[in-house]
């Protein structure tokens, strides 16, 4: 019989599971394009929305509408990406601050438009619901298909980058822009799919996020601070950083809200400014 | 060279040595970009810094002043060891250089320019309550240093606005107005269109000859003009060194030049 | 034209108060004439653009981007309310020791923002206030938490003039602090001090090159700064005789950085331009839900951005320019 906090460990380690997915599209972009993306978990609330709609309005199975929760959040970067980012890519950082966060601000007015501004419950399959026991504990099963699902995108990542010529460009491009200019790769189409690419896993990421945490026209900030405390924390460009900051900013957030309640979310940014001073580029990040 | 030219070199060489550089090493990772470099640059000197593209010579630059951490290495300004000492430190004790690219202030012009590089030098910029306008002395010397750079009647223009060959000479303005005792110039005339270049090496040609100057060039033509002492840099390390007749008629830089010998 | 004048003239010149300038400064005496039913709204308006300009010297003067600038605005507004609760009720001892505690804070975080840039930066800044106000959510036995800080007790200025409910007073009050709070940023902003943050804002890379120490200059506009911003909060508590934690909150620091980019940052005035359109706006359309006043937010800036990268006054003087210039 395990004790109760590997239970806490286990609901933590899903939900940073679920933060990871999040995130890492961005820390992607960040670290090829240095461009300041705050609109990223704007996309993410666009996918969860196209899930919430194809499944209650629709009626089709939650796990056919991850999918096109992937694909339309990715559509819709695509548009963004060639009319307004594309623009801005040398220009200073406050200039992308605000002009992604107008875009943040826009999309969760059209949401609340659109969807109100109450939460949007979608019934998840049945075999999705209740829990397995193991151990002594009851791991639910929507936080493993979660696990499984933030494993296979971390594998297929990796795979992409480690082994294809897609993922050799990006990394060339990660490592020095110029450089990889100069042998001859297309650095602005890269950072144009590698961008769809974290966008829809954002979109993906929103969707999934539906029966853990609610989706409400907030979710585009509440959850950008925990986006972007990972991508800081994990290190710009790191896929292992990410998933090591998600996984730690995950538990830290779940035991504490267990084991101490009156500290909130204090300890999530003290760690974040404590690591940031010892490491500016992240945990993984380029130094 | 002249008998004339080789006294004076032989006259500076024994007035002690301005900058020293003792096995600077630095590596990218696994691509070295300085081995194991000793140089000195004796009291007002007029050394030139060649080589191919991608030798190091502005690595070398940014070792020296301080941008780039080295790997391994010493260096001396005069008798002081300034290795451990951050860029702004140097400047302070009397060692400047210029950009490559122009690294100007776009929003001000060159009287507010120089005039914050002399503010700077003197400590005034930490005060916060004085006008601006009321140090006459720091304004009147950054104005004196215009002038002599020919740069007094474009001072009220914004650098943004100024051809490319006046910001060339700001960025020279800039760095003598900290008044150093040593100068390394990056490529001081580049993207600069010959009949202009030629009003720069005027300028640092005109400078003390008890000011230390390392010049990166690529034009042969100014380099044996100016130089009296010329520095072959190739892949990271120094391939020779020697008076400019010297240099001219070595076979080994001629090849590295043209490529036909295989270095780094 | 300036051939003729010496370079220390024309520094002089430069530095000099522009008739414009005089014109801003007695127009803002006339929402007792005209407006004299809006002016808690003028007194909020004034203390917010004390806040836009603090946040202006180091975003508009020094290039700091912060996210989390209303740290300092809060840890002001806070202690001057506490100031009055347990203290004293006179507002200028509240006013100054709200500002000195305020710098502080913003002396020891200055060392941590100093040494970083880019996002780095702009995370550290967003962290070190979300954690200002939490600690100041949690703290609710001092702060009040989410109730808002009570028991409030502001004496009349002079023993004389109370803030009562027409506004009156607090416009004035204000009002004075504003302007003597710009005389002093103006004047830092034409010092040689104003001319190294403008080094540093114009070409961060260049300023170590001509032997300038930018972090000890950042260190120190950031302390001017929250001490500034502090005294704003103070303002506004004093005023209000009440402090919300949406004082230290992240809205605040979004909406102060809105207020000065829509104004127009590093022009001195751009943060109280803006400030004054933002708020009017804000009270005018306050009727209609918080989602659809952030989509009109989200398209200014996206319209300023793409449109306006100076800001209003950045516009403006751009026209002035090609006006005088055909």
């Amino acid at each position: 019989m395990l004790p109760p906090v590997f239970g806490v460990l286990f609901d933590g380690l899903a939900y940073g599971m679920l933060l990871f997915v999040l995130s890492v599209g961005l820390s992607v972009t960040l670290g090829l394009m240095n461009f300041v993306n705050l609109a990223h978990c704007a996309f993410a609330m666009l996918g969860g929305y196209v899930t919430v709609t194809l499944v209650n309005d629709f009626n089709w199975p939650f796990l056919a509408t991850l999918p096109v929760a992937f694909a339309a959040a990715a559509a819709a970067s695509v548009v963004f990406e060639r009319i307004l980012y594309r623009r801005l890519y040398r220009a200073s950082d406050l200039d992308q601050v605000l002009l992604t966060i107008g875009i943040a601000f826009i999309s969760v007015a059209i949401a609340a438009y659109i969807f109100g501004t109450l939460q949007q419950p979608i019934e998840t399959p049945a075999f999705l619901r209740g829990a397995v026991g193991v151990m002594g504990l009851a791991l639910g099963k929507y936080r493993l298909f979660l696990i499984a699902v933030a494993l296979v995108v971390t594998l297929a990542l990796v795979v992409a980058l480690d082994y294809t010529r897609f993922g050799a460009q990006v990394r060339a491009a990660v490592d020095n822009q110029r450089m990889a200019r100069g042998l001859g790769i297309d650095v602005e189409r890269t950072f144009a799919f590698t961008f769809a690419l974290g966008s829809g896993l954002a979109g993906l990421g929103g969707a999934l996020a539906i029966d853990i945490v609610g989706l409400d026209p907030n979710f585009a900030f509440t959850y950008l601070v925990y986006v972007l405390i990972i991508v800081s924390v994990g290190g710009l460009g790191s896929i292992v950083g990410s998933l090591a900051a998600a996984c730690l900013i995950g538990v830290s957030d779940i035991a504490g809200k267990y084991y101490a309640p009156e500290l909130g979310a204090f300890m999530i940014y003290l760690v974040m400014v404590l690591v940031l001073m010892w490491r500016p580029a992240g945990l993984f990040g380029k130094r | 060279m002249t008998a004339m030219a080789l006294q004076t070199h032989d006259a500076i060489a024994s007035r002690g040595v301005a900058l020293a550089m003792r096995r600077l090493t630095k590596s990218f990772g696994s691509l070295p970009v300085s081995r194991d470099i000793t140089l000195d640059l004796p009291v007002g000197a007029r050394y030139a810094l060649i080589g191919p593209n991608g030798a190091g010579k502005t690595t070398l630059i940014n070792l020296v002043t301080g941008m780039l951490k080295p790997d391994a290495g010493q260096i001396m300004l005069g008798e002081e060891d300034i290795t451990a000492l951050e860029p702004q430190a140097r400047v302070r004790r009397g060692l400047a250089r210029t950009f490559q690219i122009n690294t100007l202030f776009a929003g001000l012009n060159p009287l507010e320019a120089v005039t914050l590089a002399v503010s700077e030098r003197d400590g005034l910029s930490r005060n916060f309550w004085r006008p601006l306008a009321a140090n006459g002395a720091a304004i009147d010397e950054a104005y004196e240093t215009l002038r002599k750079l020919k740069l007094a009647d474009c001072c009220y223009q914004l650098t943004r606005e100024l051809p490319y060959g006046r910001q060339r000479l700001l960025e020279i303005a800039l760095a003598l107005a900290t008044k150093p005792k040593v100068l390394l110039l990056d490529e001081p005339a580049a993207g600069v269109p010959p009949e202009e270049s030629g009003e720069i090496f005027e300028v640092v040609a005109g400078l003390s000859d008890k000011l230390t100057l390392l010049f990166i060039e690529h034009d042969m033509q100014v380099v044996f003009r100016f130089a009296t002492h010329i520095i072959v840099l190739v892949g990271g390390a120094v391939f020779t060194q020697g008076t400019p007749k010297e240099i001219a008629s070595d076979p080994g830089v001629r090849e590295v030049y043209l490529g036909t010998r295989k270095h780094g | 034209m300036s051939a003729s004048l010496t370079p220390q003239q024309y520094l002089q010149a430069r530095g000099r108060w522009r008739p414009i300038e005089i014109v801003f400064w007695l127009a803002t005496l006339t929402p007792y004439v005209l407006f004299p039913d809006y002016l808690s709204l003028a007194s909020q308006i004034a203390a917010a653009a004390l806040f836009a300009l603090s946040l202006d010297l180091i975003l508009g003067y020094a290039g700091v981007v912060s996210l989390g600038h209303a740290a300092f605005f809060g840890v002001g507004a806070y202690t001057a309310g506490i100031f009055s609760k347990y203290v004293w009720g006179d507002v200028f001892s509240g006013l100054i020791v709200a500002g000195l505690l305020a710098a502080l804070v913003g002396w020891a975080s200055s060392f941590i923002i100093a040494r970083f840039r880019h996002l780095t930066l702009i995370m550290i800044t967003l962290g070190l206030g979300l954690l200002l106000a939490e600690a100041a959510n949690r703290a609710n036995w001092l702060t009040g938490g989410s109730d808002g800080l009570q028991g409030m007790s502001i004496s009349p200025i002079f023993g004389v003039f109370n803030f009562d409910l027409y506004g009156k007073t607090a416009y004035a009050y204000s009002l004075a602090v504003l302007f003597v709070m710009f005389l002093a940023a103006r004047r830092l902003v034409n010092s040689p001090f104003g001319l190294a943050l403008r080094g540093i804002r114009e070409n961060f890379v260049r300023m170590p090159a001509i032997g300038a120490e930018s972090r000890a200059h950042i260190r120190t506009v950031y302390t001017i700064a929250a001490g500034m911003a502090g005294i704003a909060g103070a303002v506004i508590a004093q005023t209000t005789q009440t402090v919300a934690l949406e004082s230290i909150g992240f809205q605040r620091s979004a909406d102060v950085l809105v207020m000065l980019v829509l104004g127009g940052a590093g022009r001195l005035y751009g943060g109280l331009v803006g400030s004054i359109i933002f708020l009017v706006a804000r009270d005018q359309f306050s009727g209609i839900a918080p989602q659809f006043w952030y989509f009109w937010i989200g398209v200014l800036l996206i319209g300023v951005v793409m449109l306006l990268p100076n800001g209003i006054l950045g516009g403006l003087s751009l026209l002035w320019s090609r006006w005088r210039k055909p």
